[in-house]
Order: structure tokens, then C-alpha cells, then sequence
């Protein structure tokens, strides 16, 4: 019966999944994920093992009113963070669940303390290894996008052969484990890491975040996996495997968005080649058009259509309500508006819709760089704000530049192109973007809501 | 052959090969699920995925079921607080984000 419960919980998991594939059924999805953790919860809870309520459902509230408040609060554009702290929370609930097998393995029904069977304290190291991995890397990656710790790669000479060498540790740590079963070993594993996590995710720069918090995602799900075989449970099998793709498939997609390879991601240090790089590109000094609020009000009025690009400085200077004002003026004006996302605008997969779509844009005006991209040929202003990597022409035409090969919105192919920013600084990846100095763009110096509002006024 | 080994050889492998065949099954069903997901969920779908992978609640459960107090229920205890949070925090916010998503006529 048990068994029967815990299947249709995964197929509620996996419909939950399912109903994400448009707007229109993603809330009815939602509700078929808590049903079926609703349905895990509840079943365990009636089985045997469990015989005593008090404690867990004091430790069940406890939690519970801890993640309402923290949900209810959170700013949309902290998403990144709280997606990471939440990463790092299943990472250690794995670690302890494994723990907790570890001291009583005869409520598994793995063995007993001492003489736990060989397969099941393979899969409990390698459970408890990726959750304690996911539960430092999440906290580092955690620090980076709170800016707590710097966005910038912290690397160090012998990074590489030391990660080499603790990994090796790791394994000769199971080895050991299998033969002594000795508490002492088994916190080792924990340590060495908890110790690994840190190191993985401390090199890479801010610039690669979105993968790193994709690939946490993915960690995250191989954890539970790993204590699902531990425990024999398929329920935990299933969903950890269904997270677990699904964060590889956003780090995939999210790789070939910035055309970089996973492996380069994951060995870090991206943001500090580019920086010196970029500081040599930027010798010769050229010349910027810049122009005022008005000029562009001008320009955006009569325009027949305009495409909107948004980037993360948007979501910074919280200047998306004042873009859909500006938008709404425009559309009233007969003006043909729209938004173009590129896949690694934001901090996290899908941000920048979310941020859109709380300023109240309707979905069905923001298209993805392949659906939009050709359009702008035929566009008369594009309107950058918060955004610069991801528009920067060097990604097609300069084999030099780190981000050459990275799909790019090609805004520089409309007639206009309005850029908002506070200066001529370059990006996140550290490089100068020559679309600054192009004849048909009109840099908008000065925060991005201020500049939107600005506008907004002038319309 | 050993009886117990004919058994397995009838039953197409032990209790590992059954739960990593359902393993492997629950990857491709996630991959071919994942891929029609849309690129504007993307973060409703990490949200809610993070909520998910809490279901290892499920293991914390039975670690503090037992009646009397030791190791391996304070660790199940922790655990399930912590999970608890993921799966309140983890579905409020992809709810809060999805109710976001309206088309506008």
C-alpha cells in the first residue's frame, strides 16, 4: 500500500514538471507537486516506522513557518539567493537523513549498526559526499549572489591539484568506510566534503552563476537519489532523479548560452582572465553619442517598434515597473512593443521573465533570443537597459574576445539602439562593448530607473 | 548454480538493478519532461524543484518515528525542520512567482 501511495506521489511530482510547459497550466502543475508531497508526507507519517508525533510535528511547523515567512518576504530580485540557501538546506537534510541511517540502520532495514551491508554504505557515502558538496557550494554561491563574499573567481596556485587530491581522499574515505564502518570515518567523509564544496564554487566568478546555481539544483536531486537507494526508497529514487536531470539540462542550456563548456565553467576563474583582457582592449579612446531623456522620448515616440532588452542591471536599479509605464505609454501610442530575453540575462534561469512578469508585462509580449533575434532588423529603437554582454557584437565578429561564439540579440541591427547605463564601464565578463561607439547608438547615461522615469515623463 | 542466483538471473537482477532501472527510467522521464518546459519557467521550474527534492523528508520521517530519544532521531528531527522549510518556502514562492505570469488583454 505504502509502495502504491509513494508511485503516485512521483507522478504527481512528474505532472508537476509537466504543467510548466506553459503559463497557462503551471499554477494547476504546482498544485499537483504539493498534493503529491502532501501524499509522501502523510503516507510515511501513517506507516509504522513512525510512532511518535509531538517532536515531528513540532519540528514539521517549526519549518514550515520559517519557510512561509522567508517566501512570503523574499524580493523577487533576491530569487537567486534564496533559490541557493534553499540548496544548501536539502544538501544538509541529506547529509543528516544519512547520518541518521548510519546510527540506526535497522529502521532502514539496511543491516544493523556496525554491520551495515557493503551496497547500501556505498550509496550512503556517495549521498551523504553530494550532500555535503551541495550544502557548502550552496552557501558560497549564496554568499556570492548576497555579495557577502566577492563576485570575482578566487583563485589560488595549486587549486586544482588540491581539489584533485581531496577527491582522491574521498574515495579512499568509502574504501575505508566499507571496512570499518566506524562513525569517525564516516564524518570524515562529511568534512572532506563539506571542505570540497567550498573550494568547487569559490573560484568560479559571478558571471557563471547561472550555471552554478543550476548545477546545485542538479546536485541537490543527485543527493536525495543517492539516499533513496540508501534507504530502498523508490519514491526518493524517482524524484531526486527527476530534479536532478532537470537542473543538468538548465546548466547545459545555460552553458551553450554563454558558449562556454562546462568543464571551463566548473574549474572557475572566467572573470579574472576577461578583466585583464578587457583593460587592453580598452586603450584607444573612442567616442560615445550620448544623448538626453527627451531625445530618447522623441525617438520612442516615433518609432513604429520598439524591442525592449532588460538585464540584470533592470532588476538592480528596480526599474521594471517604470519600463512596463514606459512600455504602456508607448503601446497607447500605437507603438509596437516588445521584450527580448536573452537565456543568461539575470542571475538565474528564467529571472528576468519572472521580474517582468511582476512588473505586470503580459507573457505574451516577451519572446526568447531564437524567437525574436531576426526581428530586429526591422525594428526602429532597442531599448538596453540593465543589459551589455549578452548585446555585444564582439560575440560574432571578434575570435579574440572571451565571449566570442556566445549567441548574442543582435540590437545593433535596428535602426536605434537607446542604452542605459550609468557609464562606460564594461560588463560582468569584464569586457568593452563597441556597440558604444557606434554611430547608431545613443548611450542614456544615469541609473536606469531614473532614466526610465525620465523618459516616461517626457512622453 | 547457487538457487539464490537463479532466482536473480529469473528476476532480471537484485534489489539494486530494480531501483537503478527505476533510476534510469526517472531520468529520461525527466529529461523529455524538462525540455518542454519553457524557457520564461525556467525559475518557477528550480523552484519547484528544490521543493521537491525535500521529499527526502520522507527518509528524516522514519529516522525521528522511533518513541525514545537517541542519535538517529535527533539527526531525523533536524532534518525534517529543515526540509520542512524547502517544501513550505520552496512551493510558496514558485506559487508566488507563477500567480505573476497573467497575459493582459
Amino acid at each position: 500500500m505504502t509502495a502504491f501511495l509513494y508511485l503516485a506521489a512521483s507522478i504527481c511530482f512528474i505532472l508537476a514538471l509537466r504543467g510548466l510547459s506553459s503559463p497557462v497550466t503551471a499554477r494547476k502543475g504546482n498544485m499537483f507537486a504539493v498534493s503529491g508531497m502532501a501524499l509522501a508526507i502523510g503516507t510515511t507519517l501513517a506507516s509504522p516506522h513512525v510512532q511518535s508525533y509531538g517532536m515531528i510535528i513540532t519540528a514539521l511547523m517549526a519549518g514550515g513557518i520559517v519557510g512561509t515567512v522567508i517566501a512570503l518576504k523574499i524580493k523577487m530580485t533576491a530569487l537567486p539567493q534564496l533559490v541557493a540557501a534553499f540548496h544548501s538546506l536539502v544538501g544538509l537534510a541529506a547529509v543528516l537523513v544519512a547520518a541518521a541511517a548510519f546510527y540506526a540502520p535497522e529502521a532502514y532495514g539496511i543491516g544493523v549498526q556496525g554491520n551495515i551491508a557493503t551496497a547500501s554504505l556505498v550509496e550512503m557515502s556517495l549521498g551523504v559526499a553530494i550532500g555535503a558538496i551541495t550544502f557548502t557550494g550552496s552557501i558560497i554561491a549564496f554568499g556570492k549572489l548576497q555579495e557577502l563574499i566577492t563576485g570575482k573567481p578566487l583563485v589560488f596556485p595549486g587549486q586544482h591539484p588540491l581539489n584533485a587530491l581531496l577527491g582522491l581522499a574521498l574515495a579512499g574515505l568509502i574504501a575505508a568506510l566499507i571496512t570499518a564502518q566506524s562513525a569517525a570515518l564516516f564524518w570524515l567523509i562529511v568534512a572532506v566534503s563539506l571542505l570540497l564544496g567550498a573550494l568547487l564554487i569559490l573560484p568560479i566568478g559571478g558571471a557563471d552563476m547561472p550555471v552554478v546555481i543550476s548545477m546545485l539544483n542538479s546536485y541537490s536531486g543527485w543527493a536525495a537519489c543517492g539516499i533513496g537507494f540508501t534507504l530502498h526508497n523508490t519514491l526518493l529514487v524517482i524524484t531526486g532523479a527527476l530534479v536532478g536531470s532537470s537542473g543538468a539540462i538548465l546548466s547545459y542550456i545555460m552553458c551553450k548560452a554563454m558558449n562556454r563548456g562546462f568543464l571551463s565553467v566548473m574549474l572557475g576563474g572566467f572573470g579574472a582572465e576577461a578583466a585583464t583582457g578587457g583593460g587592453k582592449a580598452a586603450g584607444p579612446k573612442k567616442s560615445a553619442k550620448s544623448g538626453s531623456a527627451e531625445d530618447a522620448a522623441f525617438l520612442l515616440k516615433n518609432a513604429g517598434s520598439v524591442i525592449i532588452v532588460p538585464g540584470y542591471g533592470m532588476a538592480v536599479a528596480q526599474a521594471q515597473h517604470a519600463v512596463r509605464e514606459m512600455g504602456d505609454l508607448l503601446k497607447k501610442a500605437g507603438v509596437n512593443v516588445r521584450y527580448a530575453i536573452h537565456p543568461v540575462a539575470g542571475r538565474m534561469p528564467g529571472h528576468m521573465n519572472v521580474l517582468l512578469a511582476e512588473a505586470n508585462v503580459s507573457y505574451d509580449e516577451v519572446f526568447e533570443l531564437d524567437d525574436i533575434n531576426r526581428d530586429f532588423a526591422s525594428t526602429d529603437v532597442a531599448y538596453v537597459i540593465g543589459a551589455n554582454d549578452v548585446t555585444n557584437p564582439a560575440g560574432k565578429s571578434d575570435p579574440k574576445s572571451p565571449i566570442y561564439g556566445m549567441p548574442i540579440l543582435d540590437v545593433e541591427a535596428s535602426k536605434t539602439v537607446l542604452f542605459v547605463k550609468r557609464s562606460l564601464a564594461p560588463g560582468y565578463a569584464g569586457i568593452d562593448n563597441e556597440l558604444f561607439y557606434r554611430d547608431n547608438t545613443m548611450m542614456l547615461f544615469g541609473d536606469a530607473k531614473k532614466v526610465t522615469e525620465e523618459i516616461v515623463k517626457a512622453l | 548454480m547457487q538457487p539464490e542466483m537463479i532466482q536473480q538471473a529469473a528476476c532480471g537482477g537484485g534489489a539494486f538493478m530494480a531501483a537503478f532501472s527505476v533510476f534510469v527510467l526517472a531520468v529520461f522521464v525527466g529529461y523529455y519532461v524538462v525540455w518542454s518546459v519553457t524557457p520564461a519557467l525556467h525559475s518557477p521550474l528550480m523552484s519547484v524543484t528544490n521543493a521537491i527534492s525535500s521529499v527526502i523528508i520522507v527518509g528524516a520521517l522514519v529516522a525521528a518515528g522511533p518513541a525514545l530519544m537517541n542519535t538517529s532521531k535527533t539527526l531525523g528531527l533536524c532534518a525534517v525542520a529543515l526540509a520542512a522549510v524547502n517544501i513550505f518556502g520552496g512551493f510558496i514562492v514558485t506559487q508566488r512567482m507563477l500567480q505573476m505570469f497573467k497575459k493582459r488583454k
